[in-house]
């Protein structure tokens, strides 16, 4: 890349400024901090996105706002056929989101527990490794992100993810059943898919970059503050870093290497 | 020669056969679609760049806006005239061309392309 002495300095600066200004509960973008610097500067410098989900206020009405929320903002539409579902953020029992910790004795309630499940983002993502055409990648600031455009659906990356959280377009999104989804495309801000490609959470991308944050978050939180706590894993006084020094947590499947970043306050 | 008159027959028809359809199509050549602007892209007197780059160059414009929005992050463009922009086809582009089957579907089809960006984009309602 090609670039001059101000480009130059616009970025250096623009970088430090963001390594600095780390503020908890100030860890987004200032509102309008965006628009006035950072125009032609990728939003993707210095972070590492991670969430943190306070398993003792999650109840089903919780989640259930949650997927909602994340399916209304990124088009999701309802299949009805559960072996083509296709789900960003969904609700999952005990032994099938932790297999290997059902001990015979847990404590009172976790058995029938439900817990909410999305993408790890995981730090060393074999989704990434398997692909063979770079459609799905590690951005810098830690999102496992997809190209839709670039997705030829051979679905090496569902095989590979261990956590179930990619689903494949059997067929058109914009044909879902009508009756399913009576107001389908939800936001006609934001493109569906089409026929043939995988897809997943992007811990909403483009609202991040905006400086707002996943619409998962925003509805968790609107109904029970603090259940999801989202932030970056990188910055010692974000709000995440505080709620994990805080609380115990377990992550899925840590054993497998793949770093995820989802953490679960028990 | 040998056979020449049927030669020359079967010549003559399979040479005016061949050029049938040029004959027959003479002068009825399809007129080029005009361009129909909405109010709102008239308002704004130019696109983000001036009309003559945007007419042969769009296409190489929206692919790259694609590649670094969605591989890079990077989603404001500084226009040559120092205007900024946010990157998008479905907020920004069709914010003013809302007309898309006049805008964009009369040229494409007259051209003979199928670009297939609605294939997931969604297109702006019209009243039709």
């Amino acid at each position: 890349m090609a670039m001059d002495r101000r480009e130059f300095l616009k970025i250096a600066g623009l970088t430090a400024l963001l390594g600095v200004g780390g503020k908890a509960g100030f860890e987004l973008l200032a509102p309008g901090a965006v628009d006035a610097a950072v125009k032609d500067v990728p939003l993707t410098a210095g972070k590492k996105w991670g969430m943190a989900i306070d398993v003792r206020l999650l109840d089903d009405g919780v989640m259930e706002a949650c997927v909602e929320a994340c399916h209304i903002h990124n088009n999701v539409p309802h299949i009805g056929n559960p072996k083509e579902e296709i789900k960003w953020i969904w609700k999952e029992t005990y032994d099938h989101a932790f297999p290997g910790q059902e001990n015979e004795y847990l404590a009172e309630g976790f058995k029938e527990k439900h817990f909410l499940l999305l993408c790890n983002h995981c730090t060393n993502p074999p989704c990434c490794r398997v692909c063979p055409t770079k459609a799905t990648w590690k951005r810098e600031d830690g999102i496992v992100m997809m190209d839709m455009h670039r997705c030829i659906g051979c679905r090496f990356c569902m095989a590979a993810c261990p956590y179930g959280a990619r689903s494949f377009n059997w067929g058109d999104p914009q044909k879902a059943p009508k009756e399913l989804n009576p107001n389908f495309p939800t936001n006609r801000e934001f493109p569906t898919r089409s026929k043939g490609v995988v897809e997943k959470c992007t811990f909403c991308a483009e609202r991040l970059a905006k400086g707002q944050f996943p619409a998962c978050v925003e509805a968790g939180n609107k109904m029970k503050p603090g259940v999801l706590v989202f932030g970056d894993l990188d910055d010692l006084k974000s709000e995440v870093r505080t709620a994990l020094r805080k609380r115990y947590s377990i992550r899925r499947k840590p054993e497998l290497g793949t770093g995820p970043n989802i953490y679960y306050m028990i | 020669m040998y056979d020449g008159g049927k030669i020359i027959t079967g010549l003559v028809i399979g040479v005016g056969l061949l050029l049938f359809p040029v004959f027959y199509n003479a002068g009825k050549a399809a007129k080029a679609p005009e361009r129909v602007l909405t109010e709102k892209a008239k308002a704004a007197q130019q696109c983000v760049e001036p009309l003559s780059f945007m007419k042969t160059e769009h296409m190489k414009l929206l692919d790259e806006w694609r590649q670094q929005v969605v591989r890079d992050d990077v989603r404001y463009y500084t226009s040559a005239s120092g205007k900024v922009y946010y990157k998008g086809l479905q907020t920004t582009c069709m914010d003013c061309h809302s007309n898309k089957t006049k805008f964009c579907d009369q040229c494409h089809n007259y051209m003979g392309v199928a670009p297939y960006c609605w294939d997931c984009h969604i297109a702006p309602k019209e009243n039709q």
